[in-house]
């Protein structure tokens, strides 16, 4: 779509080289429907570089499906973002190549092992996917004596933290985590707030949905409520837990 | 080339832990094969004439079910949209994908033929030029199967999509393997067997590059 | 992707019927002529005049699938859903005219060569798409998602076009045996003038039936890709001071 890029260019939003350091993420009315439903309405918000946002929600108000477009797994109905610059329709590669997702869905394969899931992935990415240089990964979400069993095996939890190695494979400007503490027992709250903590050191910016206010709110910079798809609050993300639950009826106003 | 490389890596993996599956088929298929007996009698003239169309009818039918299984890990998941994302190139994922359920089909494919030799009393003078025909055939089925397999793993009723969206377009590739197949077991005075093999060369350079061409569409939201 | 933001407007379904009934007069007058004026064919007697109605048909469902193709291909190019609207309305209407066309045959066939099917490669090549456009229907059914529905039916579209060929020299050859019926090429006028009639009269009736299917199909996108409401006004508790 040369014509867009050109559009951009007239426009002077076209300017994402590496001295502007660009906006991580740069959403303008991302709209997405299931069927005849809207999941997700004129969604527009912005992620500075190297920041962290917490997305934050009742079950079914569109998180999932911002991060999904985000990560351009899915496409935006309407609507449009930038990600570190690059267009998610036009520049669709580069996006992926730059950003990381830690999806809802595992993307495993249940009848492969720990590490040869991660191989699958590291071959893919151009990656070293030998046992030695996996082996790591793994002791880092302490799933090393484990590496060698098929995902079949594995609970819910382990799952997670297989998923979430899977997610550290992919070096990117952008991580987006959807419920990354779902189904953890309380080590591996701690080893998702380590590796959020790493994830900044290395000047990722972060876009985490979460149920856990105050966690989020302590690890993220800014925050964001959705509800029934469409945006109800933007602010500091220390402010989240006090805004009295997620009730949208008592969200304060603004944004 | 790294991708294509990946994403076969990928398949044998797969593959490797999808024995016992492959083997169900191949007893799905010797079922069929003996069905097909019971529907002309046990008159060994007729069964021997009819020996190469239930062979590869015995395939097709096989077929829908290992096309099906190919993608049903890859949605189990969602495996296939995390590699996307890597991001791994669609073509190379489909050309592997499709290469693997070509392995598969013409490992089932030759296991057949014993059978149906046993079964039809059919004579099997040319048994290299036979594996040809079945490599052949067996890639004219997985092209397009490939790709509808994954279109229809995504969509509601998919046992029923499947096969009727590869039945009517594959019909050519069954046509021409069931002529050569007999041709190679029947003989073959006038030498027709180039021109059906020609045929299902011809058909499988086209499914193969169009819809390799067409995937990336296929499975991209 | 789609850019669903600017939905062109639907048109009225005025030039569809138009189309139609120019159709409908063409195909009068040319069975009229077909039947009743041209003369007896000496080999075939009487049977032979449902060649009037047989061949425009057969040439107008090729015409139809090639611009169902069309249509899909230019969908996948451009992105643009009046192209899905069209190649709806063309593989629905071809399928019918496929439909048509094999049970034409089957009612030449019976009188002519004593078996309701005899394999023609050019009849069985009709079967074999219709079958095969049947499919690409029924997917259309089950995928409620639009963008996906479109683009899935474009691929298949253009998979079981590009088959056409091959299905139809396979089916020639396999059969090479029966003797190759030759197309009516009889230079008389009076044979000629009715079937030309009654050509353009089914392509003027086809292009009236897929323009006005077009239009539904159109519409009904439209409510599909129609834009999220405005955001609910707010509810004031009740009692509440304004």
């Amino acid at each position: 779509m040369p014509g867009a890029i050109l559009a951009s260019v007239a426009r002077g939003r076209y300017d994402a080289g590496p001295m502007t350091n660009p906006d991580a993420i740069d959403a303008r009315g991302l709209c997405r429907r299931y069927g005849r439903r809207w999941a997700l309405v004129d969604v527009s918000f912005r992620v500075a570089a190297g920041t962290s946002v917490m997305v934050a929600g009742r079950n079914g108000s569109g998180k999932s499906t911002l991060l999904r477009i985000v990560s351009t797994a899915i496409r935006a109905d309407r609507g449009t973002a930038r990600v570190l610059g690059h267009d998610i329709r036009a520049e669709r590669e580069t996006v992926r190549r730059r950003t990381a997702l830690l999806s809802h869905a595992s993307y495993l394969y249940e009848s492969l092992t720990a590490l040869e899931n991660l191989a699958i992935a590291a071959r893919f990415l151009g990656r070293e996917a030998r046992r030695a240089a996996l082996l790591p990964l793994l002791a880092e979400v302490e799933l090393a004596e484990r590496a060698d069993d098929a995902v079949s095996t594995f609970s819910a939890g382990m799952r997670k933290r297989l998923a979430l190695a899977r997610t550290l494979l992919q070096e990117g400007g952008l991580v987006l985590l959807d419920e990354p503490y779902g189904e953890l027992d309380p080590p591996g709250f701690r080893l998702v707030d380590r590796l959020f903590g790493t994830l900044r050191a290395r000047g990722c910016a972060v876009l985490m949905a979460t149920h856990l206010l105050e966690r989020g709110a302590a690890l993220c910079d800014e925050g964001i409520v959705l509800d029934g798809g469409r945006l109800r609050w933007q602010g500091p993300a220390r402010d989240l837990p006090s805004l009295g639950g997620l009730d949208p009826a008592t969200l304060p106003e603004g944004r | 080339m790294t991708q294509l490389l990946a994403a076969l890596r990928k398949e044998w993996l797969l593959q490797s832990r999808a024995f016992a599956a492959l083997l169900a088929v191949l007893v799905f298929g010797a079922t069929a094969l003996l069905l097909f007996s019971f529907a002309v009698g046990p008159n060994y003239d007729l069964l021997r004439g009819n020996a190469p169309g239930f062979l590869w009818l015995a395939l097709l039918l096989s077929s829908t079910l290992t096309l099906a299984e190919s993608f049903q890990a890859e949605m189990e998941h969602r495996a296939l949209e995390g590699q996307l994302l890597l991001p791994a190139t669609a073509t190379a994922v489909y050309y592997a994908k499709a290469l693997a359920n070509w392995a598969q089909l013409t490992v089932l494919g030759i296991a057949m033929v014993p059978l149906m030799v046993a079964l039809y009393d059919a004579t099997m003078p040319r048994p290299l030029a036979l594996l040809g025909i079945i490599a052949l055939g067996a890639a004219g089925l997985s092209a397009p199967g490939t790709l509808y397999a994954a279109m229809t793993q995504q969509a509601r009723s998919r046992q029923t999509l499947l096969p009727l969206l590869l039945f009517p377009l594959v019909v050519p590739v069954l046509i021409a393997a069931v002529k050569a197949t007999s041709l190679l077991m029947l003989g073959d005075p006038m030498g027709q067997v180039w021109s059906w093999t020609l045929l299902l060369v011809a058909f499988d350079a086209i499914h193969w590059s169009l819809c390799g061409l067409l995937f990336g569409r296929v499975v991209e939201d | 992707m789609a850019d669903p933001s600017r939905p062109s407007p639907v048109p009225g379904p005025g030039a569809g019927f138009a189309f139609m009934g120019l159709g409908a007069s063409l195909l009068a007058a040319g069975s009229y002529l077909g039947l009743f004026v041209a003369p007896r064919e000496s080999y075939m007697g009487d049977v032979y005049r449902i060649m009037y109605a047989h061949v425009p048909t057969a040439w107008n469902t090729m015409l139809a699938f090639t611009f169902a193709f069309g249509a899909a291909l230019a969908f996948l190019l451009s992105a643009n859903f009046k192209w899905d609207a069209r190649h709806e309305a063309a593989v629905e209407v071809g399928v019918v005219m496929a439909g048509l066309l094999c049970l034409q045959g089957s009612i030449w066939a019976r009188p002519t060569w004593g078996v309701w099917w005899d394999w023609d490669p050019r009849l069985t090549t009709t079967a074999v798409m219709f079958f095969a456009f049947v499919g690409i229907l029924a997917l259309r059914r089950f995928v409620e998602d639009p963008v996906k529905r479109a683009t899935w039916s474009a691929v298949a579209t253009i998979i079981a076009y590009a088959d056409v060929p091959i299905v139809y020299y396979s089916v020639r050859w396999w059969n090479s045996l029966h003797q190759m019926q030759s197309s009516p090429e009889t230079v008389s006028a009076v044979f000629v003038i009715p079937l030309r009639t009654n050509a353009f009269g089914v392509l003027f009736f086809m292009t009236g039936l897929i323009t006005l299917r077009t239009r539904i199909a159109s519409l009904r996108l439209r409510q599909e890709m129609a834009p999220p409401l405005p955001e609910p006004a707010p509810v004031l508790a009740p009692g509440a001071a304004r």
